[in-house]
């Protein structure tokens, strides 16, 4: 699936993302973990990684949401708590998690619309659109934002940048060299 | 990050000439679909570029969406510790559809490996550690999916076609001696 480039009658709502430094808005949203809410500021102090993406169902094993959820046991090492966040609403994204064997939460940003998005200024109001850009957040533990980026619909911006920005914010090195994570029998 | 934080090296599997100006490195994923496709542009590529271009594969198992990827992954080096690295990965993009252990022990045996030193060493993971050693390699140098290609150190954002990438090839900026 491709999407069109943004029209360039577009204004309006900022889309380059709110930056490092200000504060990260919060939000209670639904999420695929059964019977919960998800609360950015959970009292928790973790970490937070934000993974705004367009639409449930664009490829997958070739993405961002791939390449984070496989990366879910480094950033649980490094004690942060990891969300894809989009406008589709939760059975969406139980279906959407299900095919593509995606194991972090997915948050929906349904109802009302793209509100969240919009607070974080990444959401596409354009002609067609109404889904958030890819983006990606790094919040601390004390809801400010300490990194963010905002990448061109048709190319992911990787992990590297990301996992580099919580590996300073923890002052811990990723890890690794954990087992991987067996799902099959072995041979 | 969209540059290669790992030079290319002798602990990496390279086909072509370490002179050649253009070097494409692919981190890829056997079991995925794109990966499938991109194989056979990259092999129309290598064919039409000869020695003016060097190739050199990574591994980059996407586990969780792919869970017959870190096997076929390790079986490739495990042929590759038996110098059939190059015969079992064609194979095993050539026969996504099944990479089942079977399957890929079958592909083994057909391309020429000793079958129990082979499946000892999957069955043991003897190489699963370089297996681990690509994947990060390509995580720190900003890959952002599979396949993710590098051209002289910088990663190809266009689409994975004979006819890009032969432009791409040709106007790629000049190697630096660690590409």
């Amino acid at each position: 699936m491709s999407f069109t480039a943004p029209s360039p009658e577009s204004t309006g709502v900022l889309r380059h993302g709110l930056k490092a430094g200000q504060a990260a808005p919060d939000f209670s949203l639904p999420s695929t973990k059964a019977g919960h809410r998800v609360q950015l500021r959970d009292g928790s102090g973790r970490p937070t990684l934000l993974v705004f993406y367009p639409l449930d169902f664009t490829p997958v094993c070739s993405s961002e949401l791939g390449l984070f959820n496989e990366l879910l046991p480094q950033l649980s090492g490094l004690g942060a708590r990891l969300f894809g966040i989009s406008v589709d609403a939760v059975p969406t994204h139980l279906a959407f998690a299900a095919d593509h064997r995606l194991r972090l939460p997915l948050l929906s940003d349904f109802e009302p619309k793209g509100e969240v998005a919009r607070r974080y200024h990444v959401y596409r109001d354009g002609p067609g659109e109404g889904f958030a850009e890819r983006a990606l957040f790094v919040i601390d533990g004390g809801g400010t934002i300490f990194w963010s980026t905002v990448s061109p619909i048709e190319l992911g911006p990787g992990a590297a940048d990301a996992l580099d920005a919580l590996e300073r914010l923890t002052g811990r090195a990723a890890d690794f060299g954990a087992p991987l994570q067996r799902r099959e029998a072995r041979p | 990050m969209n540059q290669l934080t790992r030079p290319v090296g002798t602990y990496d599997w390279v086909l072509g000439p370490d002179d050649a100006p253009v070097t494409l490195v692919e981190y890829g994923d056997f079991e995925c679909v794109h990966c499938g496709r991109a194989y056979w542009q990259l092999k129309r590529l290598l064919e039409s570029f000869g020695d003016e271009l060097r190739f050199v594969f990574r591994h980059f198992p996407l586990t969780q969406a792919h869970p017959k990827a870190q096997l076929a992954a390790e079986a490739a080096e495990a042929a590759g510790a038996q110098r059939r690295f190059w015969e079992l990965h064609a194979r095993l993009f050539e026969h996504q559809d099944d990479l089942s252990p079977h399957a890929v022990l079958e592909l083994g045996t057909q391309v020429g490996v000793e079958p129990r030193r082979f499946a000892l060493d999957i069955l043991e993971h003897h190489h699963l550690a370089k297996v681990r050693r690509d994947f990060v390699s390509g995580v720190r140098s900003g890959v952002n999916g599979t396949p993710s290609l590098y051209l002289n150190g910088v990663r190809y954002d266009g689409t994975v076609t004979f006819d890009e990438l032969s432009v791409a090839v040709q106007s790629a900026p000049k190697a630096s001696p660690s590409h």
